[in-house]
């Protein structure tokens, strides 16, 4: 079943601006990344697919159900984490998450247990019976994503679960949304600008921009093209692009860096070998991050640097841009 | 859980399938939680300080008052007039609690959780109205039942603890219309601020800032303005009304105009609340 769907949905706000324009996209369950700039249309998506925004125009269907006609039934099976704080600081996460929970119908003493429950898989117990104005960030967003957990929804709709968070929290909070959609059976769509963080975790990525959409397809299907390492060495690189030509590796220039198509592990072992016969002092060799990106960088929006392939390769020696 | 061994099963993540409530029960919870928070019931001990202060004083009040009729054998205040006597106190009361009530969610950001559940968004004013209204009343009610439970041990016939129970119960419903009428015009003003501080001093604000009118009007040397006078402030506004309807004799002041307050009222309270849900409409889309 598909999770979500929209059919030329728009939506116009009486100030004249137009936060979603002509948005047709079929969401699988899984875990999907929803990416845009700020201002790209993602919260306004989130309210409509809540019931809580009526669309201008076009039709969208959660879970089988109209939002705008079953609000209700849809709010019942989805879990939403706002952005933005929204936690009062004089209750114990624990008080909080429970009020919660009979909010979305569950009874009393259920409503308690799967309280404690949901802290406890977002990795809060001991601590639940503190008041969250003493908690961390990293605290507050887990108990954010407890209230949205809470109810045993089939949709979570998580809108930048790691904001504000250091790296190590970025990490365990991606990891957790990644549990929650692997292990728990429940389907999430993770909103972000950050495109790196949706990639790591995301089964699909939605892409939209200005309202429109710019792509949207399974991840699988994005990255299996563009695996790439990163080769770095402080000299000699020329004679190292050229040694890997010479062994059937399309590489090319990046500036100081030479990119190379990942076809299997041997691709790991070519490289290191020629970088040892040659004996180049080696600075780097990954994975190259972002990869998604570069597949978004095309579009009207393309960020200040042009898409790799065309870049080094007339650059100069070390040229920094 | 508790095994000797010691031992801790990780029994991993469990799905709900048991009920799930329906419209009427998540309601319900949310104005018992209202009613509970309206008394600082569940919440830190410095929320309790102004709600109990207040209770406390109209306690006093009427512990005061049942006493002296247990000595001097008549009630020196009437039911209605008790109400009307403490109005500043109620004022004051819902001062401190409307803004418990909704300007904490607001200031919090807790609306979007609400909002993104089953709960309508009318619901949860109508939800938070009762329980205002509610705490508002049982602030009245339980001082004035000690008064009458206190009144009928008084007295010296069977006959008259009817006559006793026939004052307290119009007593109880002129203290409903004021948890009413102070209720709605509160949540409206506090359901517009953020700051709890702010709310409460603009409640008050709210209340008090037409008795200038209400006084320029008694002054003047027509009689026809000076009963109108009271319409133009909800204090008044309500006395009005109570003498018309709840004080046998008391229509002196406000002359024929009794049912004109009675519809005044009404009008009041039900512009007030489709303000309060036209408010909640649109926080929501936000």
């Amino acid at each position: 079943m598909t999770l979500i769907a929209t059919q030329s949905l728009t939506k116009t706000y009486g100030n004249g601006v137009t936060a979603l324009a002509d948005l047709t996209v079929g969401i699988e369950p899984g875990i999907v990344g929803l990416v845009g700039a700020n201002g790209a249309g993602k919260s306004t998506f989130i309210k409509i697919v809540l019931g809580l925004l009526s669309p201008t125009s076009g039709q969208v269907r959660v879970l089988g159900l109209d939002p705008t006609v079953d609000g209700r039934q849809v709010r019942a099976r989805v879990g939403y984490m706002p952005e933005h704080d929204c936690l009062p600081p004089d209750l114990s996460a624990a008080e909080f998450v429970t009020h919660m929970a009979r909010m979305s119908g569950l009874p009393k003493t259920t409503a308690r247990e799967r309280a404690s429950e949901a802290l406890r898989h977002v990795g809060l117990y001991e601590e639940r019976y503190r008041q969250v104005g003493g908690y961390s960030t990293g605290m507050k967003q887990r108990v954010k994503l407890a209230q949205a957990l809470v109810h045993d929804p089939d949709l979570l709709l998580l809108d930048e679960p790691t904001n504000g968070l250091d790296p190590a929290g970025r990490d365990a909070m991606l990891g957790l949304v990644e549990r929650i959609g692997t292990e728990f059976g429940i389907s999430v769509l993770v909103c972000s600008h950050l495109l790196g963080e949706v990639e790591r975790i995301c089964d699909a990525v939605v892409a939209i921009d200005g309202g429109r959409l710019l792509r949207s397809a399974l991840l699988s299907d994005m990255t299996a093209a563009t695996e790439v390492l990163t080769v770095e060495v402080s000299e000699g690189t020329d004679e190292l692009a050229a040694r890997l030509a010479a062994a059937n590796l399309p590489v090319r220039r990046d500036g100081r860096l030479l990119l190379v198509p990942l076809a299997d592990e041997t691709t790991y072992d070519l490289i290191l070998t020629a970088v040892a016969e040659l004996d180049l002092p080696l600075h780097r060799l990954d994975q190259r991050r972002h990869r998604v990106a570069e597949l978004f960088a095309t579009g009207p929006v393309a960020s200040g640097e042009p898409p790799a392939a065309l870049a080094g390769a007339g650059a100069t020696e070390g040229g920094i841009r | 859980m508790s095994q000797p061994t010691g031992v801790i099963h990780d029994i991993g993540y469990q799905r709900y399938t048991g009920p799930r409530l329906g419209r009427r029960p998540i309601v319900g919870a949310l104005y018992v939680h209202g009613l509970r928070a309206a008394f600082g019931l569940g919440r830190s001990a410095k929320a309790k300080v102004f709600p109990w202060l207040i209770v406390g004083v109209v306690a006093v009040v009427a512990a005061v008052l049942t006493a002296l009729r247990a000595r001097t054998g008549q009630a020196l205040v009437g039911y209605a007039e008790f109400t009307e006597m403490l109005s500043m106190l109620i004022i004051f009361f819902c001062a401190v609690v409307a803004p418990e009530l909704v300007s904490r969610d607001l200031h919090n950001g807790v609306l979007p959780l609400y909002f993104a559940r089953p709960l309508r968004r009318q619901d949860y004013a109508l939800a938070r109205l009762a329980a205002l209204v509610s705490a508002t009343f049982l602030l009245l009610a339980g001082p004035m039942t000690v008064m009458f439970v206190g009144a009928a041990f008084s007295v010296d016939r069977l006959g008259a603890v009817w006559d006793e129970l026939g004052d307290y119960l119009v007593g109880l419903g002129y203290a409903a219309v004021h948890a009413v009428v102070f209720g709605v015009l509160a949540l409206l003003v506090a359901s517009l601020l953020r700051r709890r501080a702010v709310a409460a001093g603009a409640i008050v604000g709210s209340f008090l800032l037409t008795t200038p009118v209400v006084g320029v009007l008694m002054v003047l040397p027509y009689e026809r303005a000076t009963q109108l006078a009271g319409l133009a402030s909800p204090v008044t506004l309500v006395g009005g009304l109570g003498d018309w309807a709840f004080e046998p004799g008391g229509e002196a002041e406000i002359g024929g105009y009794g049912p004109l307050y009675a519809l005044t009222t009404l009008g009041f309270v039900v512009a007030g609340v489709l303000l309060l849900l036209a408010r909640y409409r649109k926080v929501a889309s936000k």
